[in-house]
């Protein structure tokens, strides 16, 4: 990519607004693992291989898999966040490699919300 | 041969009357043609019962229950779920008792007390994509900067914000950035941006997390600021502890550069900059200002006195401009948004002058005896005691609250009196402590004072560089004190001592590590005297925390003879028969407290050494 | 032997210059696991600075060792939280189990043990490290099962959290 102008800055702010929403595309769900330093000594890496492994095997193509930083709570990770096309995103806690492929199979696959590990649904208040 | 699937649809009346026949013939229909036939079966079964959802059809083994099914549904399951194994949603049945909701992020107090300005992009974007940080309206601010704005108007817009340093000094960041211009057009000389990732205090990662989650806030930050103050070279200073911290902000840099956001003629302007990662070898010193610059240059990170200020001669004798990480990451959005906006939030009064309040947000790391622990960020201002106990969730496993830690090894430890005390820079350094960087260690009753305020100097005194006396020996002078009264041997008039050796260091150390190293110190002997003199009087540890002050012994009324700790004791202390009271041989026993940990009746007791009492 | 050559591949890749020292130094430890009497000296000669300022550099970092370190670098956090949470029971445990106290390293270069201010996983004290892996919220009771884990003849990938 050669060096932008403002209005590829422009361009490139509303394809990815697009995708990090959800907006558009074929994507159905997206599932971000929080990968900070907390996250990752928790576990975080065998949460995310576990479900790399388990959306290959079943073929997925429209559920996005994405890393972000840190969510805030610590003693409570690993987390990942689970956003279902017009739904409003649900945080999960606690995770295990088991229990992230429970997630994929209840949540994203039959909408239902695993509630053994969810935290909670929505966004945080920023300011 | 079995078949791998059994497809069963309801053949109730109920069902039927919903063309349950229908549906069953698509779906046999569809198996046929997808070629599934030998290896699923359609069943028509009775009635299942559920006659108020119906059409009724089960996929077994997988036991999903689709209800309501259509004929058009039917083609969509065969392909879906027989085929590619996805069962399809919008017909699975959830009964009304699944429906609990689950609550709502801003239902819960953890995150409801929150207000996210520097955080605001955790979890929401992937750190390592420019593009995901540039959908949030990342590097709209860098435009505004570049292209709408002075570097006088910038500088105005900061100081007007009353941004005051997050790494712990509170400084106004506006004046900083100020005297810095100055200092370079006076003198003719390229000023240097520093980002200082050098986190140093133990028990804060706020920065850590910062660059974790979203890096480019910070490079944006710096950029802006590199603007205003006229640099064209920029580095971030960050510890060698931070792997995944430092890799990410490498990868942000070469987005950046990539994108031209950094290298020359940023935007087609005739603006040029770029950033340098430096990385630090652990040597908690170096978070002080002047030793960060000389370990910049390649030397050992000493401080020196700062008659002159770093702003005017720092990294190779020029104008050197330095702010913390999240100092840095508050930048893009007072451009973007104002800074009336950013004085909306806050304690004080900031308009006439920076020093009157404090705005903005802070990132707290709470940890330690708290029931939520984590990264916070909240409003300035807000009442202590709404995040240890709302936020924090208060102090776990029953236990009662002591004190909080706040400002790391130079800061100080606050009581129970104090947790209604608004949080802000001169609230904090009011009450004995300081806001430093931002970690937040909550203790409780099992904590010992005196103990914690042995650790801190012990750490100093490691960390201390040992240039200035008043530092080096004033130190080992306060550890020596502190030792003894933890190991009960302490005098009368140690208490009298320490205050002495910490007043001393406050007006004497040459660098900022050392004037505030006595705050653990003073601010523990300040709210914390009877378990000093506990110690020193009675020989006794309230907390029992200090090993050579108290005993281990078995509680008779709770044990049952079960073993456990004698299997978790390495050095054979314990002695008793299986299901008989137990004793612990005092000859043998280490003080490793494996017994406590063993026992599943709270049955092991820490009492005062006997010959003391 | 010490291959001198890295040495100066190390310092190529960084530039020869005053400034890059702290870097340099990193990377020759990441390479040699520690810092041997030559390799500060061919630093020394190749960024033509005096050896008593890299020396000097090189003690005053945490970072560096001058002697050789074990196989696997235990780090006990001695951070805050780590502190009262149980931190230096921890260190005892393992100064117990690999039978060397802080700072020190096994004979048979194995382990080597010392403290670490903070490795910023407070959310999960008290905390260990052992090369890359994290191990958090533990007891004492489980440090000879960790260590077992690396020990020689045993496979050493643990990767999570125990």
């Amino acid at each position: 990519m050669p060096r932008l102008s403002i209005e590829d800055l422009k361009k490139i702010r509303e394809e990815s607004k697009a995708t990090l929403t959800l907006r558009s595309g074929q994507a159905r769900a997206k599932i971000t693992v929080h990968m900070g330093t907390c996250g990752i000594s928790a576990g975080a890496r065998d949460v995310m291989g576990a479900l790399l492994k388990e959306i290959e095997k079943l073929g997925l193509t429209d559920v996005i898999v994405t890393t972000s930083g840190c969510a805030g709570l610590c003693s409570r990770e690993p987390m990942a966040t689970v956003e279902l096309r017009g739904e409003a995103p649900v945080k999960y806690v606690d995770l295990k490699p088991e229990r992230i492929l429970r997630v994929l199979r209840e949540h994203v696959l039959e909408g239902k919300v695993v509630v053994d590990f969810a935290l909670a649904s929505g966004c945080e208040t920023t300011a | 041969m079995p078949y791998r699937t059994n497809v069963l649809v309801c053949a109730g009346t109920g069902c039927v009357s919903g063309n349950s026949f229908g549906v069953a013939q698509t779906l046999e229909n569809e198996i046929r043609k997808l070629g599934l036939d030998q290896e699923v079966q359609v069943i028509r079964t009775g009635c299942q019962g559920f006659c108020a959802e119906g059409p009724i059809v089960i996929v077994q083994p997988d036991g999903i229950f689709y209800c309501g099914v259509q004929q058009k549904d039917a083609v969509y399951i065969a392909q879906e779920h027989l085929l590619k194994g996805r069962p399809v949603r919008k017909l699975l049945y959830s009964p009304p008792a699944e429906k609990k909701p689950i609550p709502a992020l801003k239902d819960i107090p953890f995150f409801a007390k929150q207000r996210l300005v520097v955080l605001r992009n955790r979890g929401a974007i992937d750190p390592e994509r420019i593009d995901d940080y540039i959908a949030v309206d990342g590097y709209a601010a860098l435009v505004k900067a570049l292209t709408e704005m002075t570097p006088e108007q910038i500088l105005g817009e900061i100081k007007k914000s009353g941004l005051r340093g997050r790494g712990g000094g509170g400084f106004p960041t506006g004046i900083k950035w100020e005297t810095c211009r100055k200092a370079a057009v006076s003198r003719a000389v390229d000023p240097v941006v520093v980002c200082n990732a050098d986190e140093g205090d133990p028990g804060a990662f706020m920065d850590r997390s910062i660059i974790e989650s979203d890096p480019h806030s910070v490079v944006e930050g710096m950029i802006i600021g590199a603007r205003a103050i006229g640099a064209k070279e920029g580095f971030v200073y960050i510890r060698h502890e931070y792997p995944i911290a430092r890799e990410r902000l490498k990868k942000a840099l070469d987005q950046a550069r990539e994108y031209g956001l950094l290298g020359e003629n940023i935007f087609g302007t005739m603006m040029n900059f770029d950033i340098e990662i430096v990385q630090g070898a652990g040597a908690f010193v170096c978070g002080e200002s002047t030793a960060l610059m000389a370990s910049l240059e390649g030397k050992v990170g000493e401080p020196r006195a700062k008659y002159i200020h770093t702003v005017e001669y720092g990294y190779k004798n020029r104008p050197t401009n330095l702010n913390n990480v999240e100092t840095w990451a508050n930048v893009p959005l007072i451009i973007n948004r104002g800074a009336e906006w950013f004085t909306s939030m806050g304690s004080g009064d900031v308009s006439e002058n920076p020093w009157g309040g404090s705005s903005g947000t802070k990132v707290f790391s709470l940890v330690g005896k708290v029931k939520n622990t984590g990264l916070i960020e909240v409003p300035m201002g807000i009442p202590l005691r709404e995040i240890v106990f709302d936020i924090g969730g208060g102090i776990p496993e029953g236990r009662s609250f002591k004190a909080v830690q706040t400002g790391g090894p130079s800061g100080g430890c606050l009581p129970e009196s104090a947790l209604d005390m608004p949080v802000d820079f001169d609230s904090l350094t009011e009450a004995g402590s300081m806001m430093g960087s931002g970690g937040m260690i909550v203790m409780d009753d099992q904590t010992c004072m005196v103990d914690v305020a042995r650790y801190f100097i012990a750490f100093l005194t490691e960390e201390s560089c040992g240039k200035c006396v008043p530092c080096r020996e004033g130190l080992r002078s306060s550890l020596d004190a502190l030792n003894r009264i933890t190991q009960g041997t302490g005098k009368p008039d140690d208490i009298g001592l320490l205050r002495e050796i910490g007043e001393v260091m406050q007006d004497c150390c040459l660098c900022a590590l050392g004037t505030s190293a006595a705050n653990p110190v003073l601010s523990t002997i300040q709210y914390f005297k009877d378990e000093y003199e506990a110690h020193i009087n009675k020989g006794v540890c309230p907390a029992g925390v200090c090993t050579a002050l108290i005993e281990y012994q078995i509680d008779p009324e709770k044990c049952d003879g079960c073993h456990a700790c004698v299997h978790g004791c390495s050095t054979n202390a314990i002695i008793g028969n299986v299901k008989q009271v137990h004793f612990i041989d005092k000859e043998k026993c280490i003080k490793c407290g494996a017994c406590v940990e063993a026992c599943k009746r709270n049955g092991i007791l820490k009492v005062p050494r006997s010959h003391a009492a | 032997m010490v291959d001198v050559s890295k040495v100066q591949d190390i310092v190529q890749r960084h530039g020869c210059r005053r400034e890059h020292i702290i870097a340099i130094l990193l990377e020759c430890q990441d390479e040699f696991s520690y810092l041997p009497r030559e390799v500060i000296e061919e630093v020394a000669a190749e960024i033509d600075t005096p050896l008593n300022s890299v020396l000097s550099v090189a003690t005053f970092f945490r970072a560096f060792s001058l002697k050789p370190v074990g196989k696997h670098q235990v780090h006990v956090c001695m951070g805050t939280a780590c502190n009262i949470s149980g931190g230096p029971r921890l260190l005892e445990a393992l100064e117990r189990e690999l039978k060397i106290k802080r700072g020190e390293t096994t004979p048979d270069l194995q382990f080597s043990l010392d403290t670490v201010n903070c490795v910023g996983c407070c959310g999960l004290a008290p905390v260990l490290t052992i090369g890359q892996d994290v191990h958090g919220k533990l007891k004492q009771s489980q440090i000879p099962r960790i260590v077992k884990k690396y020990r020689p003849k045993e496979a050493s990938d643990a990767q999570t959290v125990h």
